[in-house]
């Protein structure tokens, strides 16, 4: 069981949250513009890195907002970020 | 290699069961290979061995950080099964479950397949009409899948004694009578064995740390037993997908995420059938040869590359099976496991070239002990022809830019 940081519930248990992916994805900016592979990598495509990863989190059975953390996907371990919501 | 057979028992049984010979050799990497595959477990050691069967490429070598078995091949539940929803899925799946039934033959290795038949619990009237359309995709292709109302499958499950007062109550059942139990560390060793009967070289404690290409295409692998050379690559490594397509700047749509299982103290026999409740959480249980009662559910639900699952899935498994056998409630769990699931984002299997040539992947999709030979078999065939065959035309990286996705309701690991 992983106790999630909430940025505004504090520590809570993570079958209130939904782990919504990763973080460092950008929509394009020119959405026309872009090849189908360039669409395909955006949308399915993933780091899916052995170690720390940043995550978008969803905690949907409490406050309901979204915020992002710092996960070590070996170890766990969970680092808060500066500006959890951006 | 030599046979086994009654005749080897009995011999070995006279000389004290002292003279066995190797099952495969150990031999040092050579320089170079046709053909280098990474990862040793079902899913590699299957293709080295319908490279050398049917394509008659036998300079392979199997590059294996562990040992044998030690991965995800032993870390499933021996579940083989082809009841998928897709008409691209049912076909390659019934092919695996058409190897999985003669292979013992082919391989001279008892695979100890035992064809339990599997029974999905029907508890809504969403999971009817998905088995229904499930039937009727898997009769096209020549598969059972049959409807059973809630006395056949009382009839098949005497034990399962439903209370009226259940959440949600069991109006009936839907039947796959091949669906079947196979050993699974035994895959890995009776193909490690005969592939090793034709010449291909089983490299274990043999971690691929970089892959070289010059121009586009590969040139061989970095080792931490040195560097190998090869005019072909082949990743077939369970868990560790994106990690290894990494070294050659290739991304994937895939999440490693932990599968879980967990079993009972051995008891006597009472459940023949593997059982699948609550079908949209795929939450199974069955029991092993051994008698112990083995439980899962779908995949954690966050990436993880911890082999180790998390808690809620187990009390929500557990929980839910009580409900429905309760007499189940006075067992001793023994033992957990988790292994690490390569999950594709339409749950399907992904066997393709990539943007590097000579470098082919076969990530194994949500589960990939039921495909290991269909998987090994069309992976042996694009690695050797360049072309994907019939069958694993459709499961190529194409189909995520075409937007010809494969999505798969009928896997263990649901999204």
């Amino acid at each position: 069981m992983l106790e999630i940081p909430c940025p505004w519930c504090g520590p809570r248990n993570e079958t209130e949250f939904v782990c919504a992916g990763e973080a460092d994805r950008k929509r394009p900016a020119n959405p026309e513009a872009e090849t189908e592979e360039a669409w395909a990598d955006y949308l399915f495509n993933t780091t899916n890195p052995k170690g720390v990863v940043r995550e978008w989190w969803w905690h949907v059975s409490g406050c309901t907002r979204w915020f992002q953390i710092d996960r070590d996907t070996v170890t766990h371990e969970i680092t808060p970020v500066k500006d959890p919501s951006k | 290699m030599k046979r086994f057979s009654i005749f080897s028992i009995a011999r070995n049984a006279l000389t004290g069961h002292r003279h066995w010979e190797k099952m495969w050799r150990s031999p040092d990497p050579k320089r170079e290979y046709d053909v280098v595959i990474i990862g040793g477990g079902g899913h590699g050691l299957g293709a080295a061995y319908f490279l050398a069967k049917e394509h008659g490429i036998t300079n392979v070598a199997v590059l294996e950080k562990g040992w044998l078995g030690g991965g995800n091949t032993g870390r499933n539940t021996m579940t083989v099964r082809s009841n998928f929803l897709r008409e691209d899925s049912v076909p390659f799946h019934e092919m695996s479950l058409d190897l999985y039934h003669q292979l013992s033959r082919d391989l001279n290795y008892n695979l100890m397949v035992s064809q339990r038949g599997m029974i999905t619990f029907i508890q809504s009237s969403a999971a009817n009409r998905i088995a229904l359309q499930m039937a009727n995709t898997m009769h096209i292709y020549g598969a059972e899948y049959r409807m059973l109302t809630l006395d056949e499958v009382k009839q098949k499950i005497p034990i399962f004694d439903p209370s009226p007062n259940m959440r949600l109550p069991v109006r009936g059942g839907v039947y796959q009578p091949r669906a079947s139990m196979v050993r699974h560390d035994a895959v890995a060793w009776g193909f490690a064995r005969a592939a090793d009967a034709r010449g291909v070289d089983i490299i274990q404690n043999c971690e691929v740390t970089g892959i070289q290409q010059e121009k586009g295409a590969v040139t061989g692998v970095e080792t931490t037993r040195g560097l190998i050379k090869a005019k072909k690559v082949g990743m077939a490594v369970a868990g560790h997908g994106s990690v290894v397509a990494s070294m050659v700047g290739q991304r994937l749509p895939i999440t490693t995420q932990p599968l879980q299982a967990w079993v009972s103290e051995p008891v006597k026999p009472v459940l023949n059938e593997i059982v699948v409740i609550r079908s949209y959480y795929g939450t199974y249980l069955m029991q092993s040869d051994k008698g112990e009662i083995v439980v899962g559910q779908g995949a954690d639900p966050y990436p993880s590359y911890a082999q180790r699952g998390t808690f809620p899935i187990i009390e929500d498994a557990t929980t839910s099976m009580l409900e429905v056998f309760p007499s189940f409630g006075r067992l001793k769990l023994l033992r957990h496991w988790a292994g690490m699931l390569d999950i594709p984002y339409d749950g399907s299997p992904i066997i393709s070239k990539t943007n590097t040539c000579g470098f082919y992947i076969d990530v194994a999709g949500s589960g990939g002990f039921k495909t290991t030979p269909a998987a090994a078999n069309t992976f042996a065939h694009l690695i050797a022809k360049d072309t994907p065959h019939p069958l694993a035309e459709k499961l190529g990286l194409e189909r995520f830019s075409s937007g010809r996705l494969i999505q798969e309701g009928g896997v263990s690991a649901n999204r």
